[in-house]
């Protein structure tokens, strides 16, 4: 049979690293193709090679039976091969129809693209306004914009790069649904992803990658998730569960909370209130962009909060400093690593030093103990298997992954009795994610109090026994998971339920 | 083709290394330069006078540390605010402000003598030079005025404020209306420590303050809250440090040492406070503490270099009738040298022999 892309013993290499060695797929016409892999495994270089942003050293590659060696993306587009990337490309100031129109090569601007851009909407399911400005859109809204774009150009390859990881459950649903669409239509599609559970539902082939190996091709529903996630990190994964789940007092209550952001594009937050008990894990779900930001700010002691409105063991907190709050053993891991969390031109060991409690043997009287330093962080990095050459290690040398581990190592070791962490595993590899995982669930089995607030709804359904939904600045009552619990926390993410 | 490609560790040969290169090019360049403009002297002999003389003549190398010692003083101060992103431009205001507090106090006691008097009047200079920045500091945190534009205008008015004050209320009743100060007298003045020259122990006191600089940087947690709020702001709010308090800590700093500076120059070398107070030293510490990677230990170094580049400067001004911008030129050109061949710590020149097409 005859596919309509064929890629043979791709080789791509970045001084001594081998980002693909030897990789070979075939797209079939009409499929949904999926590109399975972790961060580093060699996904964007593959398609960066398809798309020809990148060349390849050695390897060939087939477009419809006949050879194919892109120079460029103008190239690749001219063949038909289009791509809607992770980060969006679109002017915020301009309408959808102006920056589709800026979207296509070779165009004359005075075309009017209006109806061909209605029709594409109508025909996909793309629900869009072409006269609306994109500054006014929500993420799922310009990632439609940016398929429509693609789709001008009527390809026959479709590249969708981590496509869902910035969307709501429905906007997800909706867009399997173009998908699938198009796949009929005659437009194969390849689907890059490490959520294996979408992969499943949608593609019918699947290439897995690992370390710039190819591992296997493989009809993805042939194999569970496990299995799946197995042959992407190449090791058996824990199976996580909480042993037991004792719940004490309340120890930490957030009252009646509401703060105007003094950011002209931040969200301001409507009278948030939560309480947590000890022991437990209470996920804050949401889509980001809905005053998550704004609320760790607020927890995590970087702005004032108003009085009364943080209580913390029966104190009010609100006015307290970060370190100060540490004091009283409430520790933090904030979502942006390098350059919030750690300081990326430092190294491990003086980045330590940025969550200290009072008393500690890191420091006395300000001055420094290098030596007792070194020795925690050693115990970090071994504890929570950080791979990393040494303690000194610039932050921004490990990858996301392990700079993540240490961060949470570097708050666990404190044995907090309330950890406040933002987005956990984003953007970590499985097998971290799955290290971070059994961690904060034994740090609650130890009895501590874990506020998660995270744009991962399987995480958040994963290790957390109370969920909220944060949604345009006001967070939502405990969600009542029992009874279509999914549906509800959907409809609260999208801010058509209020409960 | 050459390009320059990021190194994946930063070379610790090239961290030795790039100071000689940036050498070895000021002086390749100056010479292209000597050879240009000079047509009737010799290139060499003017090389000698510049580099060489200074340093086989004891009276020079005297004068080179008594150069040094303000330079010393005032990067140090300035290094630490460059390291938190503080830009003090206007250390020069801060250390002639500190000369006429300092100097006041000793004008005061013109007929007293104690040795109490010099550990007060360092006070007075150091206050002196903290309010000065202070003003930068005060605006910076409350309105977000620009420190870089504060501290530079208050510079020029300060060297004002010193001719306003040397032509009123401090000028020598006895001085037959020479807009200079009294002459301070020996209790006054700071010891000298090199018998028959003008070294005091402002030169001392300069050397243990970089090392206790040193230490604060390396060993205490100030030291860290510096440069984590100079490199990510961020991170340092989610340590808990005040960023307020760091503008604060870095301007107070860095213009209480200027200040300091400036009464050294008054009851040291100068003897008294004249309109010639302002030399440059607060502009030319900057150059000294970025040519030192604001290293507090190399900080001695890069200031003997650039004392060096005043006295050669001033030696070929008198023997063969260059102009004074000379020295400018090498501070200029030792800086440029310095921050260019820095970036091969981080990056390695790779050439190509192909031109790589163009996509």
């Amino acid at each position: 049979m005859k596919y309509q892309l064929e890629i043979q013993n791709i080789t791509k290499s970045y001084g001594d690293l081998k980002a693909n060695d030897d990789i070979s797929l075939s797209i079939k016409p009409a499929s949904i193709h999926a590109l399975l892999g972790e961060n580093g495994a060699g996904k964007s270089t593959l398609v960066k090679v398809i798309y020809g942003s990148l060349q390849a050293d050695s390897g060939q590659m087939q477009w419809c039976g006949e050879g194919y060696s892109p120079k460029s993306p103008f190239e690749a587009r001219e063949q038909g091969i289009a791509m809607v990337f992770q980060h969006f490309s679109l002017f915020e100031s301009l309408t959808v129809a102006e920056n589709i129109i800026l979207g296509l090569d070779d165009i004359g601007l005075d075309t009017d693209f209006t109806e061909q851009i209605i029709k594409y909407s109508k025909q996909y399911g793309l629900d869009i306004n072409p006269q609306q400005v994109v500054g006014d859109l929500s993420v799922g809204a310009r990632q439609r914009v940016e398929i429509i774009r693609c789709l001008m150009q009527n390809p026959k390859l479709l590249i969708m790069d981590e496509p869902t990881s910035v969307l709501t459950p429905q906007e997800v649903t909706d867009l399997f649904i173009t998908l699938r669409k198009l796949a009929e239509d005659g437009c194969a599609i390849l689907y890059i992803s490490h959520k294996l559970e979408e992969v499943r539902q949608l593609c019918s082939e699947a290439t897995i990658l690992r370390g710039g190996q190819l591992v296997q091709n493989c009809n993805p529903q042939d194999h569970n998730k496990q299995e799946l996630a197995e042959m992407m990190i190449g090791k058996k994964l824990v199976q996580l569960a909480r042993s037991n789940i004792t719940t004490g007092q309340d120890i930490f209550s957030i009252n009646n909370l509401s703060r105007k952001s003094e950011d002209m594009f931040g969200v301001d937050l409507h009278d948030i209130s939560l309480t947590i008990k000890q022991g437990s894990i209470v996920g804050i779900a949401g889509v980001a962009g809905n005053g998550q930001d704004e609320l760790m700010e607020l927890l995590i002691g970087e702005v004032e909060a108003p009085a009364d409105s943080l209580i913390f063991k029966g104190e009010d907190v609100g006015r307290l400093n970060p370190h100060q709050r540490r004091q009283l053993s409430m520790f933090f891991i904030p979502e942006e690593r390098l350059g919030h969390g750690a300081v990326p031109d430092m190294g491990l060991h003086e980045n330590m030093l940025l969550s200290r409690p009072q008393k500690s043997e890191m420091t006395n009287y300000g001055v420094i103990n290098w030596q007792n330093v070194e020795k925690l962080t050693q115990q970090v990095i071994d504890d929570f298997k950080v791979q990393t050459q040494s303690s000194k290690m610039l932050a921004k040398s490990l990858s996301g992954g392990n700079l993540q581990k240490f961060m949470v190592g570097r708050e666990l070791i404190q044995n907090p009795e309330l950890l406040i962490v933002s987005q956990p595993t984003w953007g970590v590899d499985a097998g971290s994610e799955n290290n971070i995982h059994q961690s904060l669930i034994a740090l609650a089995d130890q009895g501590s109090a874990i506020l998660i607030i995270s744009q991962d709804l399987d995480e958040i359904l994963t290790l957390c026994e109370q969920v909220h939904v944060l949604s345009e600045g006001s967070l939502s009552a405990a969600v009542d998971m029992e009874d279509n619990g999914l549906e509800k926390i959907s409809n609260l993410m999208v801010g058509s339920e209020k409960q | 083709m050459i390009r320059l490609i990021p190194r994946t560790q930063p070379s610790k040969a090239m961290i030795f290394l790039s100071p000689l290169l940036a050498l070895t090019l000021t002086a390749v360049t100056a010479f292209f330069i000597f050879v240009f403009i000079l047509t009737d002297i010799e290139v060499s002999s003017v090389f000698y006078t510049l580099f060489v003389e200074p340093l086989i003549d004891t009276y020079y190398i005297s004068e080179l540390l008594v150069k040094a010692a303000p330079l010393i003083m005032i990067a140090l101060g300035l290094s630490i605010g460059f390291r938190a992103g503080v830009w003090n431009i206007g250390a020069e205001g801060q250390y002639v402000i500190g000369g006429i507090t300092g100097g006041a106090v000793g004008l005061y006691f013109y007929n007293v003598e104690g040795f109490w008097l010099i550990p007060l009047m360092s006070l007075a200079a150091i206050l002196g030079g903290m309010f000065y920045a202070g003003i930068a500091a005060f605006l910076k945190t409350k309105y977000q005025v620009n420190e870089i534009l504060v501290t530079l205008m208050l510079t020029y008015v300060a060297v004002l404020f010193l001719s306003a004050m040397l032509q009123g209320p401090m000028r020598n009743p006895s001085g037959f209306n020479f807009p200079e100060s009294r002459p301070f007298h020996d209790s006054a003045l700071l010891p000298i420590i090199w018998q028959g020259t003008r070294l005091n122990i402002g030169l001392i006191i300069a050397v243990i303050l970089s090392f206790v600089t040193w230490f604060g940087i390396k060993r205490h947690l100030s030291g860290l809250q510096i440069k984590i709020t100079g490199s990510a702001p961020r991170a340092a709010k989610f340590a808990g440090f005040d960023d307020k308090k760091t503008i604060w800590f870095a301007l107070l700093i860095s213009g209480g040492v200027a200040g300091l500076a400036g009464l050294f120059e008054v009851i040291g070398p100068a003897g008294q406070i004249t309109p010639g107070l302002p030399q440059f030293y607060g502009f030319t510490a900057i150059i000294v503490a970025f040519m030192s990677r604001l290293h507090p230990i190399a900080i001695i170094f890069s200031a003997l270099l650039i004392a060096l580049t005043y006295l050669g400067g001033e030696n070929v001004q008198i023997y063969y009738n260059l102009p004074s911008s000379i020295t400018n030129i090498f501070q200029g050109m030792l800086l440029f040298y310095f921050l260019a061949c820095d970036v091969l710590i981080q990056y390695k020149i790779v050439f190509f022999k192909t031109i790589r097409q163009k996509l």
